[in-house]
């Protein structure tokens, strides 16, 4: 199979994985089929940054939970970098460890940098599991939420699958 | 009183803002920042410079943007200065604070507030009731949807600032906007 170095765009269907979350759990995409998530895969642990993108997500998580989304970070640490930075800055979302075979996942989404880390790239996956919003955003510039909030809504506004009957439906909450 | 606190783009620089330098100044500096963040702390001191520097060009916003999860005393804070903000002494509690990030215990903000001859009592009941969240948390979530992405985050006339956080890269990109 070729790498492609595209990430891949709104309409695809999310390629399932499973990674470890902890040092002893794993976690699948498909766990969350039924409910958004966002994928947000970054370059490494421990940036030595106050306030980086990992820790504004944290602060940010209850507002993904209004819109029912499951946080997923993801980087080529391992589970035990992944733990020790979880518990430091107190994260409580998990962290997904994309470390063996490394960067697998990153590639599988065309985000994998050939500095051997992944991109600060974004997915927002639908709760059919379809990426319905991509960002990848320049290396050194952390991509903020209002982009992930946006899709989110946009979800929300644009509910998939049963199209036609629910878009003569008036949203109600 | 104060109407209900609302979330504001970062585009949007209004009355309810705290502002210091000319409302007609060419440039405005606005800061999303948190009283216990060290490299706020920095920017804290190179702020004051470059409104020195750019003086009666320069206006600068301070709005609020505490990450509570890393800095437990970041909230409070945030809400003390508005406190001391509604007895008329925001800039000086504002200072105080960056000036004194080690020890924003509730003990040491009270003591603040004495320094600054506030009234303590009545200053005390407003962060003790939390009287001020709701503007911390209308500024935290203006912030979000403007793009803030950590702190301290700067926009220059609404722009958001991507570039460094040192005095020069600071001038250099205020002065190209002026």
């Amino acid at each position: 199979m070729t790498t492609i170095a595209q990430p891949l765009q709104p309409g695809t269907p999310a390629p399932d994985f499973k990674l470890r979350s902890t040092p002893d759990q794993d976690v699948s995409l498909s766990d969350f089929r039924g409910r958004p998530v966002v994928l947000a895969f970054y370059p490494a642990d421990w940036s030595p940054v106050c306030g980086d993108q990992m820790a504004l997500y944290n602060e940010i998580l209850p507002e993904f939970t209004h819109h029912k989304a499951e946080l997923l970070g993801i980087s080529v640490d391992g589970a035990w970098c992944h733990a020790a930075f979880s518990h430091d800055r107190k994260l409580h979302f998990p962290l997904l460890s994309d470390f063996e075979p490394k960067g697998a996942v990153a590639k599988l989404y065309g985000v994998y940098h050939p500095g051997g880390i992944a991109e600060r790239a974004l997915f927002v996956i639908d709760k059919d599991g379809v990426i319905r919003w991509t960002y990848v955003s320049p290396m050194g510039v952390n991509p903020g939420a209002e982009g992930i909030l946006e899709a989110l809504e946009g979800l929300d506004g644009h509910p998939a699958g049963d199209g036609k009957a629910q878009a003569a439906k008036k949203r109600d909450a | 009183m104060t109407p209900a606190a609302k979330a504001r783009p970062a585009q949007t620089i209004s009355a309810e803002d705290r502002a210091r330098g000319p409302a007609g100044a060419p440039v405005t500096l606005l800061e999303y920042g948190d009283y216990e963040c060290p490299h706020c702390g920095r920017a804290h001191s190179i702020v004051q410079r470059l409104e020195k520097h750019f003086a009666g060009k320069l206006r600068f916003v301070f709005r609020n943007f505490p990450l509570s999860n890393m800095h437990p005393h970041a909230e409070m804070a945030a809400e003390a200065a508005e406190a001391a903000g509604a007895q008329g002494k925001f800039w000086e509690m504002h200072d105080m604070l960056f000036d004194h990030q080690e020890d924003l215990s509730e003990d040491a903000i009270t003591d603040f507030a004495g320094e600054l001859g506030l009234n303590t009592e009545k200053f005390a009941e407003a962060v003790q009731s939390q009287k001020y969240a709701a503007r911390v948390k209308a500024d935290f979530a203006g912030g979000v949807r403007s793009g803030v992405n950590g702190t301290p985050t700067f926009f220059i006339n609404g722009a958001r600032h991507d570039g460094g956080l040192e005095y020069e890269d600071l001038v250099k990109a205020i002065g190209g906007a002026v």
